[in-house]
């Protein structure tokens, strides 16, 4: 999965056609910790329709925010450049996120 | 299917699943303990953990790493799912997951309880857009920013106090008058001594407002009615939990609020199936006794396991008829039976056996056939019961019972 930061958030994602996913998580959150395994499974599944990528919110506070992204998980779906979709907290499961990218991306 | 059968499957891997995963394999019972996440539990979302006793500078995740580390160096094996449902067969217990299907002669719930919601206005769309519940996740964004904090129990002042590590001002909403807390006095103390916390008083949430993420809550003091609104960034609330044991309704007995009820052996209402940690119905939630309560459930698992295994080998396995004697130390009539009972059975030789049970340490046998009184006298062939003989009688009524069945 792709590392994001404020340098190559907006190249990578906000000017990027086509499909993207941008996980935020941080290494002191469990949760977090507990659904990267997943979606690093799902990027091996999709990865060739989908660009996954992750933010660590900590060390990217601003940015996160910027993206409204205030708690973690969370998960955010962007096509074209438009945030299409996002799954927050309880809601960013394996189940859920791998139906969402089937909903919104046609997969 | 899994094909395998378990001594002891372990429902959640928080404290109170770890320890019971500690004790079971230690006991070389076959242990699978089933996790959806990461293990820990809440304990693990809790960075401040002063009151394990032995390590007064540990924290939730190096601590709850430790009990995983530990049982897993006992053999227990981790299986990566979340349970659906639970069913009790006569033979085994059935775990259907998201995953796959386990099959156990025992299972231990111990899925813990999570944090409960406060329902106000706002509190739903706001979620992750600085409505949290979880301190340690979410402290980092909050940085030099302004947070509320929802409750006064040890839950929510210590998060206050970790929070200010981050945090410009932490304001913490207490329903009490002026100066009480629920939360343990060292708790109260630090916070009133630290000077980044601020306290409303008499006061509860009435709603969260913002743009796209949180700007501002409305507060109500609940002695005037009086509404004031208060900036800030983030809303922490810790106002108890409720217990995630929603697949074990109408399975195991539990109270209005979903908390298992369960005997001092940790046993539910169903035979084999036991509960421990926070969903059980209990005095003190903490890691000590969620600790406590797996040490104890995995030893009585063992010995019903045991107890079944020795039943069924001795009386309900046995190719000759089976009587079995019902007795304990309080019923003389009981322990004359026992004489009785053995002198008849001694003139059949190989073609009858005699197994005793004290219905003090094993009432589960007795109530399962359905015996209220002491002597009873079963007589089991191919393990079914077909003669019941209540009370004191003659060696003739044995013996003109067991002439029936003996070949």
């Amino acid at each position: 999965m792709l590392e994001l930061n404020k340098e190559n958030f907006e190249a990578e994602v906000l000017q990027h056609g086509g499909a993207v996913l941008v996980d935020f998580w941080s290494p002191k959150c469990d949760p977090c910790m507990a659904l990267l395994p997943d979606v690093e499974a799902l990027a091996e599944k999709y990865g060739s329709q989908v660009k996954f990528c992750k933010v660590n919110a900590i060390e990217n506070r601003r940015l996160s925010i910027a993206q409204k992204v205030l708690g973690l998980p969370t998960i955010l779906l962007f096509k074209d450049g438009e945030r299409v979709a996002e799954l927050t907290k309880e809601e960013a499961t394996a189940e859920n996120i791998e139906a969402k990218l089937k909903e919104v991306f046609g997969l | 299917m899994n094909q395998d059968l378990y001594d002891v499957i372990i429902i959640g891997g928080g404290p109170a699943g770890l320890s019971a995963g500690i004790y079971a394999s230690r006991a070389r019972l076959k242990t699978g303990l089933i996790e959806r996440g990461r293990t820990g539990g809440q304990a693990a979302t809790t960075e401040e953990m002063e009151n394990y006793p032995g390590f007064p500078e540990t924290t939730g995740p190096n601590l709850m790493d430790r009990f995983a580390e530990h049982a897993k160096h006992f053999g227990t094996e981790f299986i990566r799912d979340e349970v659906v449902a639970l069913e009790s067969h006569p033979e085994f217990k059935l775990i259907r997951g998201k995953k796959g299907e386990y099959r156990s002669k025992t299972v231990i719930i111990a899925v813990g309880a999570e944090p409960r919601t406060l329902g106000v206005k706002g509190e739903g769309q706001f979620r992750g857009k600085g409505v949290s519940y979880c301190a340690t996740c979410d402290a980092d964004f909050y940085t030099d920013l302004d947070v509320v904090i929802i409750g006064n129990g040890d839950a929510a002042i210590e998060e206050a106090l970790y929070l200010t590590k981050f945090v410009n001002k932490a304001t913490i909403i207490v329903v009490h008058d002026e100066g009480i807390l629920d939360a343990t006095k060292i708790i109260q103390e630090r916070a009133f001594a630290n000077p980044k916390i601020e306290f409303v008083w008499n006061s509860v949430l009435e709603e969260i407002r913002g743009d796209g993420i949180v700007e501002e809550v409305v507060i109500k003091n609940i002695k005037n009615g009086e509404l004031t609104t208060l900036e800030c960034n983030g809303v922490f609330i810790f106002v108890g939990t409720v217990p995630k044991t929603g697949f074990c309704q109408g399975v195991v007995e539990m109270d209005q609020r979903g908390y298992i009820r369960a005997s001092d052996l940790m046993e539910t209402s169903v035979d084999g199936i036991y509960v421990v940690g926070d969903c059980r119905q209990k005095y003190l939630r903490q890691v000590v006794t969620a600790a406590a309560d797996g040490a104890i459930a995995a030893v009585a698992a063992e010995k019903y396991l045991h107890e079944e295994e020795g039943f069924r080998e001795q009386v309900l396995d046995q190719k000759v008829p089976v009587l079995v004697n019902f007795w304990n130390v309080t019923h003389e009539d009981s322990m004359a039976m026992i004489g009785i009972v053995e002198d008849v059975a001694a003139g059949y030789g190989d073609r009858a056996k005699v197994v005793k049970i004290d219905t003090y340490k094993n009432q589960r046998v007795a109530r399962r056939y359905n015996v209220t009184q002491v002597p009873t006298l079963l007589c089991f062939v191919g393990g079914q019961v077909v003669e019941t003989i209540q009370g004191k009688v003659e060696a003739s009524v044995i013996k003109q019972a067991l002439d029936k069945v003996v070949k």
